[in-house]
């Protein structure tokens, strides 16, 4: 492995924090053309880069293609960076949302206040932190990073609206880290490791008289990431929150509460697998159970939100509900269709809430947001004039009703595209031929397929409402605000295209994370077999 | 001492608890403090109560671990402390700006009907 190769893992955390910290250095709004410019460079040259990792990731049998130790300590004692398919594929989705916000906040939102790419950066360098770290209290720090961002961008543009549900999500947020401490400290009492891979070949020979200790140290973490990911009764934050964030942002945020279902995923799967000992399938009922209740919330939730930003926010609950419950199933072919869904979901959310915007334009309550805005930090003219000059894309509306169908069809998970190959790669796996299939699966498939139909008549109505209204004007839509919506859904097309080698990989991630051995062993021999020299 | 350190922190995350679920922001923010030093005070002890033992090795050579103290807890404390530090004095300023838009210290930014 070249020395660019070995380094390369840790660029997509420290790109956006020395991207960040040359924004700040540069005056942050005086130069915020500069910063536009930096913001967009960076997000795409992590596209490369997490594209560049997913093909090495890919190309490793064990799926562990590179194990980073910081200062070059060996490895249980110090921090490390791993990087296998899981964490690839996560790093890419970041680095595609993240890209599509920054173009859409061009339009209008980065001047709306002060320090949008800045934040947006050290959002980008926490998610990428949390998604490539191999340490518990690492992960600890880099939920921190991307915390602390969020509740820039969460206040961002102002409004009481939004300090308001800032105050709620920032005070949600702030338990749920103590809960995290909490929880990172009673397993280091017990296990005496952070190191997750260590920790995962202890679990096994952990004295009776302390399991108790640990699996309550587990449970504790396990709620600070479920309050993360949203999952009912954890939840109640969520929507009002995201229904009052700037459309690029809550766009980003639609992968913020995959944060927590991803260390659920990585966390549960390796220390709790089958090698667990008696610990193994701690808390598996709960996390299927706590699905289907998400997703029976989110459900009920989007049919009786009345705006579409409730909408969206709702759909995220249902979301990452299923993705949980599937992960409770703990069977590696669902998890691989869950991993499928969790792409194609976050995708399709994504662009939901970017087209969120640009629909509302028009409407009362998103004018009365950017009045607001704009009375506060009075640009009145510059942003008129701005809209003034965007070159205004013909049949507009049509555009729009497009893009609306195709996250329709993929949040609700209809036929044509990924959100239906997604939701029945879970089921099929779900229901194997020749076996009897548990009740809990057949649950699971009814709360699945009905959510689906509810997701159907909530955007059909919302859809209804928006679209079919005779006099109302066309709103004014710039290509630049329309081509990030654009680019989100066609990448949920060609997933649906690609179908086959997509599924391939997923499957092949979802074994790996079912086979912690293969983690723990990559891990901690990875280092062990190559020379100390590797950091020079 | 495990006693006074166990009853420690059991008050101040019980009155940490407590003030964090009281209706005014300002009693928000204290038990958000308070269950932050219980937090901190618990890492701490996670690395085993000891008395005159030195916190890293002093001498040359490898000495005995057990008898010196856990150095990884008080560096997670010190990381823990200066987080959950920083990130009160955020909220302090959220609570400031919804205390000046709202008019009113309640947590859900209106005075309830009485």
């Amino acid at each position: 492995m070249s020395w660019a190769e070995n380094h390369l893992v840790i660029a997509p955390i420290v790109l956006p924090l020395f991207a960040g910290a040359v924004m700040l250095a540069l005056g942050g709004e005086r130069r915020r053309n500069i910063n536009a410019m930096l913001n967009i460079a960076v997000s795409l040259a992590l596209i490369a880069i997490s594209i560049m990792l997913l093909r090495d990731a890919d190309a490793v049998p064990g799926g562990i293609s590179n194990v980073y130790r910081l200062g070059d300590w060996p490895v249980p004692f110090a921090i490390v960076l791993v990087l296998d398919r899981l964490s690839a594929m996560m790093l890419l989705l970041t680095s595609v949302l993240a890209a599509a916000a920054a173009v859409f906040s061009l339009a209008r939102w980065h001047r709306a206040g002060v320090n949008f790419h800045p934040l947006f950066q050290f959002l980008l360098m926490g998610l990428n932190g949390a998604f490539l770290t191999g340490d518990l209290f690492n992960l600890f720090v880099f939920f921190e990073v991307l915390l602390a961002a969020s509740y820039g961008l969460v206040l961002y543009g102002s409004g009481s609206v939004r300090v308001m549900t800032g105050m709620q999500y920032i005070a949600v947020n702030l338990v749920a880290s103590l809960l995290f401490l909490i929880g990172v400290s009673l397993i280091y009492g017990i296990a005496g490791t952070l190191n997750m891979a260590d920790l995962a070949s202890r679990i096994a020979a952990i004295p009776a008289s302390d399991r108790a200790l640990l699996e309550a140290g587990a449970g504790i973490l396990g709620i600070a990431f479920l309050v993360k990911a949203g999952m009912w009764p954890l939840c109640f934050w969520l929507p009002g929150t995201y229904a009052a964030v700037p459309a690029p942002v809550g766009s980003i945020f639609a992968i913020l509460t995959k944060v927590g279902v991803y260390v659920v995923l990585r966390l549960w799967l390796l220390l709790f697998g089958d090698g667990a000992g008696a610990s193994a399938q701690f808390g598996g009922e709960l996390l299927l159970a706590g699905g289907m209740a998400t997703i029976v919330f989110g459900t009920i939730g989007t049919l009786a939100s009345q705006d579409m930003s409730r909408l969206a926010a709702f759909s995220v609950l249902v979301s990452s509900g299923t993705v949980l419950a599937a992960v409770g199933l703990a069977q590696t072919g669902v998890t691989g269709g869950a991993l499928f869904y969790l792409i194609s979901s976050t995708l399709g959310l994504g662009a939901f809430f970017l087209l969120i915007e640009l629909i509302e334009r028009g409407r009362e309550p998103g004018a009365d947001v950017l009045a607001v805005t704009r009375e506060l930090y009075g640009e009145e003219g510059e942003e008129d004039g701005a809209e003034e000059t965007g070159i205004a894309i013909p049949a507009t509306i049509a555009l729009l009703g497009l893009s609306f169908i195709g996250c329709a069809v993929v949040i609700a998970g209809l036929p044509p595209l990924s959100g239906f190959i997604a939701k029945f790669a879970m089921l099929s796996a779900a229901l194997q031929p020749g076996a009897a299939v548990p009740t809990q699966a057949w649950v699971f498939l009814v709360i699945l397929i009905l959510s689906g139909l509810a997701a159907l008549i909530a955007m059909t109505r919302a859809g209804i409402r928006v679209f079919w209204v005779s006099e109302r004007e066309a709103p004014r839509v710039r290509l630049i605000e329309m081509a990030p919506v654009a680019v989100l859904l066609l990448l949920c097309v060609l997933q649906t295209v690609q179908a086959g080698p997509v599924m391939r990989f997923m499957q092949a991630t979802a074994q790996s994370l079912h086979a912690p051995h293969d983690y723990m062993r990559g891990v901690l021999e990875f280092s062990s077999a190559r020379k100390p020299a590797g950091g020079t | 001492m495990e006693i006074v350190l166990a009853l420690g922190i059991g008050v101040l995350a019980g009155s940490g608890v407590w003030l964090a679920l009281r209706p005014r922001t300002f009693q928000v923010i204290i038990g958000l403090s308070l269950l932050a030093y219980a937090v901190n005070l618990f890492i701490l002890a996670m690395g085993r109560l000891r008395t005159d033992a030195a916190p890293v090795l002093m001498a040359k050579g490898m000495g005995v671990p057990a008898e010196f103290a856990d150095p990884l807890p008080q560096a997670l404390v010190l990381t823990a402390i200066v987080i959950s530090f920083a990130t009160t004095a955020l909220f302090l300023v959220v609570i400031i700006a919804a205390r000046g838009l709202t008019g009113t210290d309640h947590v859900d930014g209106r005075e309830p009907d009485v």
